[in-house]
């Protein structure tokens, strides 16, 4: 048998290529290409009186200028909601470039185009826009309050009002016999990822076609998207995704107004246009997320066992909700975790700010709504002097109660239904491996030292692997090499190796004769987009079925070829054979050759081939009905619903007592993402996750001004943890494996960020002894509540 | 993040450099590590019209050590002045002090002298340069001066190098056999500029601490009584002028100045 791969370390296929400094990124193609620049927005909230770029058009170099006046057709249009919602009832979003009106610091206002990015951005210093100041809502105080308004046309501020719920929970909370209300914030951090987004068009006049390169997440979709503003034929548009540095959610978004601007302008220009995102436009143009305000009322019994919870809570969506009201209806659903809430309801507003507009980064809604229900964990074990532990384990839906059914709507429109999971052997596991047991023994010896320390937890249910359907295409050549496609894209997750290894397997070929390509629309036409934590579950799946079908197709044509029953031959190590009989077997190449009735002897394996071909009928068609040429097959994957991963989290912080310097000792994950494919690169996406879990719950905020200038627009200000600040993260792994797909997988890609602000504050809370209500949280803030704390208790 | 159009200059001797600085004037930023100057040019933050690349001048790039000081060139990377092991037994604070100044990578490019020419107040040499009572020593195609520490820093971000001229060294006494050296600091990350930093040398009963991050420069408070917890809190506390910003607020500097001077006087008592 051929070594099975599935569930193998097998190394990255990707990183001789990227470690070697030979990867493809945006910025790496198109040196022939014009380049251009953005004058943007230096006010948050203002008018547009006056565009003046007269300046500007005596810098050397320069090609075009263009405003909004200068969009034609549909390119003039506001860009695209991508997913309505009925209670989304005033959804706003941007123009490519803006129309009389910016709303936030960053917007397009005026686009240039030059010989390189340096002389656009001379010429861009040049042009003078004058605007008429506008106030500037900041923060979710400000957009609730609705003294100013972001869009004159829409009231309070408020996009979207949305409730759900299960009955009547205030009535369960107040019958209840204990009763604990809370109010949490949490802040807005960024994906920002080490790539920003970049577009290359190029215009063929020749063939009137137009092939564009973009960091995104989504090539097939930046295609119709395309094709439609721009009025071309979609068989006349092309996408396709070079290496991505990464993107954590923030390319999912589409199109970007420069993904139509790039191509506009190649189009109207009759040359290649690059643009290159810098971080200053990264910081301030692309999207943020995470800001939300929670108020929860919750009640239960003396055993800490939840009778009701209620939670109201307020979303900032920035300026333009472009991605429809996906992170707070994600909120709203997996803030319940892996707990009975008893009765629940959930009511939140989507709030419009003069900021960046909100879209999913990693975890998409989920860190914010683990964490208010973590912290209702942890107030409820304080209230109640019961370990945190046991009143987790106290709620926990139960193994045998899968699936469970939350009686709610979750993001893909489809009912909130868990269909598997044991939650209270992860947490065992997890207790098992941070020691929870002999913590307080620990706390005792370091505090004999002088030291303060303090142990937290954290749990989480994750949604993952949407719909709708991801499809995958194999062929197997006539030398043998399987050529996969698959619609959806890469950021550096791994990708390659990890649908060879499925393709391998199930086809029975070597790994290294697998070669997979992801995100190229000339390609694979039909796919959704990575996000959700959807590859290994959708496309995944979807390359199985296919490799299963066309060994299926390899299976019959050798049957025939060798004179033998299908159910007598195997296919081992890209070779069809006869079971029991070695000897007597085709390799996939040939096999390949035979499948095509047109057979010029080109290289060996047509050679080979002839010695199996069977004397043709007179009478029959070469190709004969259903039959197609060549060894090559598509099949889709689309599931009836998410596939719910979890996970558990355990943190080990030693609090400084004089400077408040916040330190991670241990990080301890237990997860469980179904079956694994590939162990090692699924625990590359915890450690990843981790990483930025740690940066949402220590380090990264957007520090907006009251007039709306973000303030630490660079590396510089906006902190996100190095390596020296990432904890070693220690990693155990529960499979239960998922029904619904036919790899059992779960997604993991967003996983490890998920519960981290909520664990580290749990243990910073344990450590201090004081209550934290706010995340993210630095050794500033940290000693301004010990001195308030102080205050109260003295 | 692209920066304006500049002429370049790359003078390949001291007489040149000093020459076309002399020509130039205040239009010329010197450029060296370039770890500061390049990404404030590429922010448009700043916009020289000119750069003199000083990093083909021979006999800039020495750490020279004698019997009572450590001359650093104006080429001498952090990292070369870090490794120097004689530099290190002569004054064991600068190697203490640079493996707080940002990361390796920026160290192997960055210079000690560029560090205090640009002068942040959150940046730990000009502190070390305070302590060991150090001095820049500033050519033109005039002449040649020596600026003492306490008078070269003049504000944030600004120090005393007039146009035309090339800061080509910096020299740190070495301090009397038997002293002790200390430098500690609470920064957000590992290689960030200090929240609040503090040095410290003790020697023949004297002490004196330099506080970074709380002041427009570094902050030399000479301690008389370094043994007496009242008057040390006193005077660090009379000395400094924290302001608050988005990572911190001024009364927690205010507190790590009192804490980190306990701390670093603790350490060379």
């Amino acid at each position: 048998m051929t070594t099975r791969l599935f569930g193998e370390r097998v190394p990255r296929v990707e990183d001789p290529r990227l470690v070697t400094g030979n990867g493809r990124f945006l910025d790496d193609l198109g040196h022939d290409a014009l380049e251009a620049a953005f004058v943007r927005s230096p006010h948050a909230h203002a008018r547009i009186v006056d565009i003046d770029v007269s300046e500007a058009l005596d810098v050397e170099g320069l090609v075009a200028i263009y405003t909004y006046d200068d969009l034609d057709g549909r390119t003039g249009e506001a860009l695209p909601l991508l997913i309505p919602h009925p209670t989304l009832t005033h959804g706003r979003t941007p123009h490519a470039l803006a129309r009389d009106e910016v709303n936030h610091v960053g917007e397009a206002v005026v686009m240039v185009v030059a010989t390189s990015r340096y002389v656009a951005e001379d010429a861009a210093e040049r042009v003078r826009v004058e605007y008429d100041f506008l106030p500037a809502v900041v923060g979710i105080e400000a957009a609730r309050a609705a003294e100013e308004l972001v869009h004159d046309d829409v009231p309070g501020n408020l996009a979207a009002r949305m409730v759900q719920q299960t009955g009547d929970a205030d009535a369960a909370v107040d019958a209840a016999p204990n009763l604990l209300e809370l109010d949490l914030e949490i802040e807005r951090s960024a994906s920002m990822p080490l790539e920003g987004k970049g577009v290359l068009a190029r215009w063929d006049p020749d063939d009137e076609s137009l092939l564009v390169h973009t960091s995104t997440q989504t090539s097939t979709s930046v295609r119709q998207a395309l094709a439609a503003k721009l009025g071309l034929p979609v068989d006349r548009v092309e996408v396709v995704t070079p290496d991505v540095g990464g993107g954590f959610g923030v390319k999912i978004v589409h199109p970007w107004p420069e993904e139509i601007l790039v191509p506009w302008a190649a189009i109207r220009l009759g040359r290649p246009v690059k643009w290159t995102e810098d971080r200053r436009e990264h910081f301030v143009s692309s999207a943020h997320e995470r800001g939300q305000l929670h108020h929860v009322r919750v009640g239960y019994d003396d055993e800490g066992v939840l009778a009701g919870l209620s939670v109201r809570f307020w979303h900032d969506n920035g300026a333009y909700v472009p991605y429809g009201l996906i992170v707070p209806i994600i909120t709203s659903t997996q803030l319940l975790g892996p707990y009975k809430p008893g009765v629940y309801r959930v009511e939140f507003d989507s709030l419009y700010t003069n900021t960046v507009l909100v879209t999913p980064y990693r975890g998409a809604g989920r860190p914010q709504g683990c964490y208010v229900m973590e912290r209702v964990m942890d107030a409820i074990a304080a209230e109640r002097g019961i370990d945190r532990t046991v009143v987790r384990e106290r709620n926990f839906i139960r193994p045998e109660e899968m699936p469970y059914d939350h009686g709610l709507i979750f993001q893909d429109g489809r009912p909130l239904l868990y269909d598997s999971g044991d939650y209270p052997a992860t947490l065992a596991k997890l207790k098992k491996l941070v020691g929870w047991d002999g913590f307080e023994a620990y706390r005792e010896q370091a505090r004999a030292e002088g030291r303060r320390v303090g142990i937290g937890l954290a749990c989480y249910v994750e949604g993952t692997g949407v719909g709708p359907y991801e499809g995958g295409h194999i062929r197997v050549e006539t030398d043998g090499t399987v050529v996969v496609s698959t619609g959806l894209t890469t950021q550096g997750q791994g990708h390659r190796t990890m649908l060879a290894q499925i393709v391998a397997d199930e086809l029975g070929v070597p790994f290294d004769r697998v070669r997979v390509t992801t995100g190229d629309t000339r390609r694979f036409k039909y796919a959704v987009g990575t996000f959700a934590s959807r590859t290994a579950v959708m496309s995944g799946s979807a390359v199985a079925l296919t490799a299963r079908s066309v060994r299926d197709k390899a299976l019959t044509i050798a049957a025939e070829a060798l004179e033998v029953d299908v159910e007598d031959l195997e296919v081992v190590d890209g070779h069809v054979r006869v079971k029991g009989s070695p000897s007597s077997s085709i390799d996939l190449g040939a096999v390949a050759v035979l499948s095509n009735p047109l057979r010029y002897a080109f290289d060996e394996a047509a050679a080979r081939a002839t010695q199996f071909a069977a004397p043709a009928d007179p009478e029959k068609p070469p190709v004969g009905p259903g039959e197609q040429p060549g060894l090559e097959g598509s099949d889709y994957y689309s599931p009836p619903r998410s596939t719910f991963a979890n996970g558990m989290h355990a943190v080990v912080v030693e609090t400084d007592p004089d400077t408040a310097e916040i330190r991670v000792l241990r990080y301890c994950v237990v997860h469980d993402c179904g079956t694994l494919v590939n162990p090692m690169l699924v625990e590359g996406q915890i450690h990843g996750g981790v990483a930025q879990g740690v940066g949402g719950a220590l380090y990264e905020r957007m520090e907006y001004a009251p007039d709306g200038q973000l303030l630490n627009a660079s590396f510089m200000d906006f902190l996100m943890p190095y390596a020296s600040e990432v904890p070693e993260v220690e990693i155990d792994h529960l499979v239960t494996p998922s029904p619904l797909n036919p790899l059992g997988v779960k997604g993991a890609g967003e996983a490890g960020v998920i519960p981290g602000a909520a664990a580290i504050a749990s243990a910073i809370e344990d450590a201090e002894g004081l209550t934290i209500t706010r995340m993210p949280i630095s050794p500033s803030e940290l000693f301004a509540l010990r001195a308030a704390h102080r205050k109260e208790t003295p | 993040m692209k920066p304006p159009a500049f002429a370049y200059h790359r003078p390949r001797s001291l007489a040149d450099a000093l020459d076309v600085l002399a020509r130039l004037g205040a239009e010329a930023k010197v450029l060296a590590g370039g770890q500061s100057l390049v990404p404030l040019m590429s922010m448009r933050l700043a916009a020289p019209a000119a750069l003199v690349d000083v990093n083909h001048v021979p006999g800039l790039d020495s750490v020279e050590v004698t019997a009572d000081r450590v001359v650093v060139g104006a080429l001498a990377r952090h990292s070369r002045v870090e490794h120097d092991p004689e530099a290190y037994d002569a004054v064991p604070l600068l190697r203490r002090a640079l493996l707080l100044v940002a990361h390796p990578t920026i160290r192997n490019r960055g210079t000690t002298v560029g560090s205090l020419v640009h002068g942040d107040p959150a940046a730990e040499m000009p502190a070390v340069l305070c302590l060991l009572d150090g001095f820049v020593t500033l050519r033109s195609a005039s002449g040649s001066r020596d600026v003492p520490a306490d008078a070269f820093f003049t504000g944030p971000m600004e120090s005393d190098v007039r146009p035309g001229e090339l800061a080509v060294s910096a020299t740190f006494r070495r301090p009397p056999a038997g002293s002790r050296s200390s430098f500690l600091e609470v920064s957000r990350r590992h290689g960030d500029y200090a929240v609040c930093g503090v040095g410290a040398v003790v020697s023949d009963g004297t002490a004196r601490v330099a506080l970074i991050g709380v002041g427009a420069g570094p902050v030399l408070v000479p301690l008389d009584e370094p043994d007496d917890p009242d008057r040390v809190a006193a005077a660090v506390d009379a000395a400094i002028e924290p302001e608050d910003d988005i990572h911190a607020t001024a009364d927690y500097r205010r507190h790590l100045a009192q804490v980190l001077t306990r701390r670093a006087l603790a350490e060379v008592s």
